[in-house]
């Protein structure tokens, strides 16, 4: 280790929690003595891993999946099976359908005690926030242009999503539209709806 | 030295500015959102797709290549210096890259992966050179049965090979499968699962799916808090390595890239398994492996060189097979389809210049790489302060503007966020989203080789396996199937070791 003693504090006291919002953590700068062994470091991440979601989520996994694979099954029939000899266009889903639900029905009996599943939490409000006004600018892109809902979206997902400032998500979504406009429509000429 | 003509034209098509040019963006972009946690490589092609499409295949696919390996460098800068992986292969990175940190030597860390991702990329790109047109030759004779094995090989290996549960990765390349059967079919013209939607009838393009599954899935998934919890980066000197680090780990480099390359040519291999691979086997080899975790140059410059070297040998089944290796691998399969090249055994003969273009492209790429890396290693220490709030709405509108742009439809935007919200939950309930867009690549390919099989065969299905390299193929196929039982009858009679364990768990978490 040769500049170790002078390097050994990097960023010294002044290391900042971007998001210390527990504020339990001690900053770097404390913890840089005891190098972690892989096995440590492993026990670390499994402690902030998020809580998983118990046996019921894969239960729920296993239903659905089943549920898909038996409606592609009926909707195959359907389409017509044939013979090996002249296969019609609905052997093929069929096949995956049934491999879909023999899958689904073993891991409703065998993989129901994983715990490979994340649990929603109250955060997890904010993705379907998030998708909701992914769906709203959608709807609004073909009739008004993709300049108000641009500066929408950024906002919503800048103020209450990612907490930032009131100014700073104005600031950032007028910029953000701007430097949008700039590149698809003045720049690349993308024909994608617009007011101006 | 007949066979050296085309690979030495091939730099010419290399050194025209312009691709000169989109191999250097790619390279730069690649290593920028590499370092940003939360978006990989796979997610990273994604978005970016759209962007290709106004320029030749070729330099498309050297943007895009350029792309995949400097996003794998990327993850490494983050594992060094804030210990979260970019990607599922830089996991090892993070054991001793991130003590080396700590002890304040991120530099030399980071210099040593600079390193020996080159060494492990070159010696990869000279294994291509030499293999490609050796494999391609062999596959001129594959005819649709050898295809049908091979499909299926390549989707089940990548299902069970990818880190969770094997039974749910299955399910998940079912539905990729299942998703590759809408629109019309291919010998009859009926249509399927269109549900009369116009939209449908033509099927299911790729460029959402994988945009909306990878980039926007990950976007949301990101939204929850998980993240935040940044830390700042440990300060970075001294970034060229001395010559004591040097000597230590040259012959862990070279061992890393040897044993990637081979792992990356198999189907499901690739990086991620390569990088954990190298560090074991460098670990098993030292005099005294307890350094490893504490900071071992040698645990860093090992799974670097591999990691590499996988990437890049795990285009040699996606150009000489047309069957893609891996999730990433995918992605660059769609976009080749997407710029009418078909990757396969004719891929070499017919279309040198695309091929031995792409593939000395890599040469550039990496001495790019290494040149760039070391030097910019601030500039990314800078990028990582951006906070993700701020990254989040920019890569959506990215994503949603850029699926716009290729076909001018707002039904390809509905179907971004369909896929999007799909990827999210197949994320929060434990499925891999890779081995979907993989079996949705290789659908239509197999169903269409397995429907010509068959009639080749008059239905008998026996035939399959009468053919010997299907037959071969069939009986992997059936190896791999059965292996997790016999595992799990192993397990139960020995304890196995808790560190293999441990690894086992990271690659889970990633």
């Amino acid at each position: 280790m040769t500049s170790a003693s002078n390097e050994a504090r990097p960023s010294g006291g002044s290391v900042k929690h971007a998001a210390a919002g527990n504020g339990t953590s001690p900053a770097i700068a404390d913890e840089l003595v005891e190098p972690l062994t892989p096995e440590q470091l492993a026990a670390e991440w499994d402690e902030e891993r998020p809580p998983h979601a118990g046996p019921l989520a894969n239960v729920a996994a296993a239903v659905a999946a089943a549920a898909l694979g038996v409606a592609g099954l009926v909707m195959s029939v359907g389409m017509g099976l044939g013979s090996p000899e002249k296969p019609e266009p609905g052997l093929w889903p069929f096949i995956i359908s049934l491999v879909m639900i023999a899958m689904s029905v073993s891991l409703l009996v065998f993989g129901r005690k994983r715990l490979d599943a994340e649990a929603f939490s109250s955060s997890s409000w904010q993705v379907l926030a998030g998708v909701a006004t992914l769906v709203g600018f959608v709807l609004v892109v073909g009739v008004a242009g993709f300049e108000i809902p641009t500066l929408l979206l950024t906002f919503v997902w800048l103020r209450f999503l990612g907490k930032e400032t009131w100014r700073m998500s104005v600031v950032l979504s007028f910029a953000v539209t701007a430097a949008f406009y700039l590149i698809f429509v003045v720049a690349l000429s993308v024909p994608i709806p617009h007011l101006f | 030295m007949d066979f050296l003509a085309p690979v030495i034209n091939g730099f010419g098509v290399v050194l025209e500015p312009m691709n000169l040019l989109y191999c250097l963006i790619g390279v730069v972009i690649g290593m920028l959102i590499g370092v940003l946690p939360g978006l990989g490589p796979a997610a990273t092609i994604a978005i970016l797709l759209p962007l290709t499409y106004g320029v030749e295949p070729v330099t498309a696919i050297i943007m895009l290549s350029g792309i995949f390996y400097g996003a794998q460098y990327g993850g490494t800068i983050t594992s060094v210096l804030l210990r979260l992986p970019g990607e599922a292969s830089s996991v090892v990175t993070v054991f001793d890259g991130f003590a080396l940190a700590r002890q304040g030597r991120a530099g030399t860390a980071l210099g040593i992966a600079a390193i020996g991702s080159f060494f492990g990329g070159t010696v990869a790109i000279i294994g291509l050179t030499l293999l490609a047109p050796v494999v391609a030759g062999f596959a001129l004779d594959f005819g649709p049965p050898e295809y049908t094995a091979l499909a299926m090989l390549g989707i089940l290996l990548v299902a069970t090979v990818s880190n969770g549960s094997k039974l749910k990765s299955i399910i998940a390349a079912s539905l990729g499968l299942l998703l590759a059967t809408v629109g019309r079919d291919t010998f009859t013209g009926e249509a399927r699962f269109t549900f009369d939607n116009l939209s449908l009838a033509d099927g299911l393009d790729f460029v959402p799916i994988a945009m909306g599954i990878f980039g926007l899935g990950e976007i949301l998934y990101n939204l929850e808090e998980r993240h935040n919890k940044v830390q700042a980066p440990a300060k970075v000197a001294n970034v060229w390595p001395s010559r004591k680090d040097l000597k230590e780990s040259s012959g862990a480099i070279g061992r890393g890239s040897l044993l990637g390359f081979f792992l990356g040519i198999l189907p499901g291999g690739g990086a991620t398994i390569a990088s954990l691979a190298a560090y074991a086997m460098e670990k098993k080899r030292a005099k005294n492996p307890e350094r490893f975790g504490r900071g071992a140059v040698e645990g860093v410059a090992a799974p670097e060189s591999a990691n590499n070297a996988a990437a890049t040998s795990s285009f040699i089944p996606l150009l000489t097979l047309g069957i893609p290796a891996n999730a990433t691998m995918a992605i660059i399969f769609g976009a080749l389809l997407i710029q009418g090249v078909t990757p396969g055994p004719q891929l070499v003969q017919n279309d040198p210049e695309l091929f031995w273009g792409v593939v000395n492209s890599m040469y550039i790429g990496n001495i790019l790489l290494l040149i760039m890396s070391i030097p910019l290693v601030g500039v990314f220490v800078k990028i990582l302060r951006v906070r993700a709030a701020i990254l989040a709405p920019i890569t959506v509108l990215i994503t949603l503007i850029g699926v716009y742009t290729i076909n001018n439809s707002i039904f390809d935007i509905w179907l971004v966020i369909v896929f999007g919200l799909l990827g999210y939950l197949m994320k929060k309930f434990g499925f891999e989203p890779g081995p979907l867009v993989l079996a949705f690549v290789l659908g239509s390919l197999l169903e269409e080789n397995l429907r010509r099989s068959l009639l080749v065969f008059g239905g008998d299905a026996a035939g399959f396996i009468t053919r010997p390299i299907s037959g071969i193929l069939l009986l992997v196929f059936v190896v791999v199937m059965l292996l997790p039982l016999l595992q799990k009858a192993l397990r139960k009679t020995r304890a196995t070791a808790p560190a293999v364990e441990a690894l086992h768990d990271e690659k889970e978490k990633v």
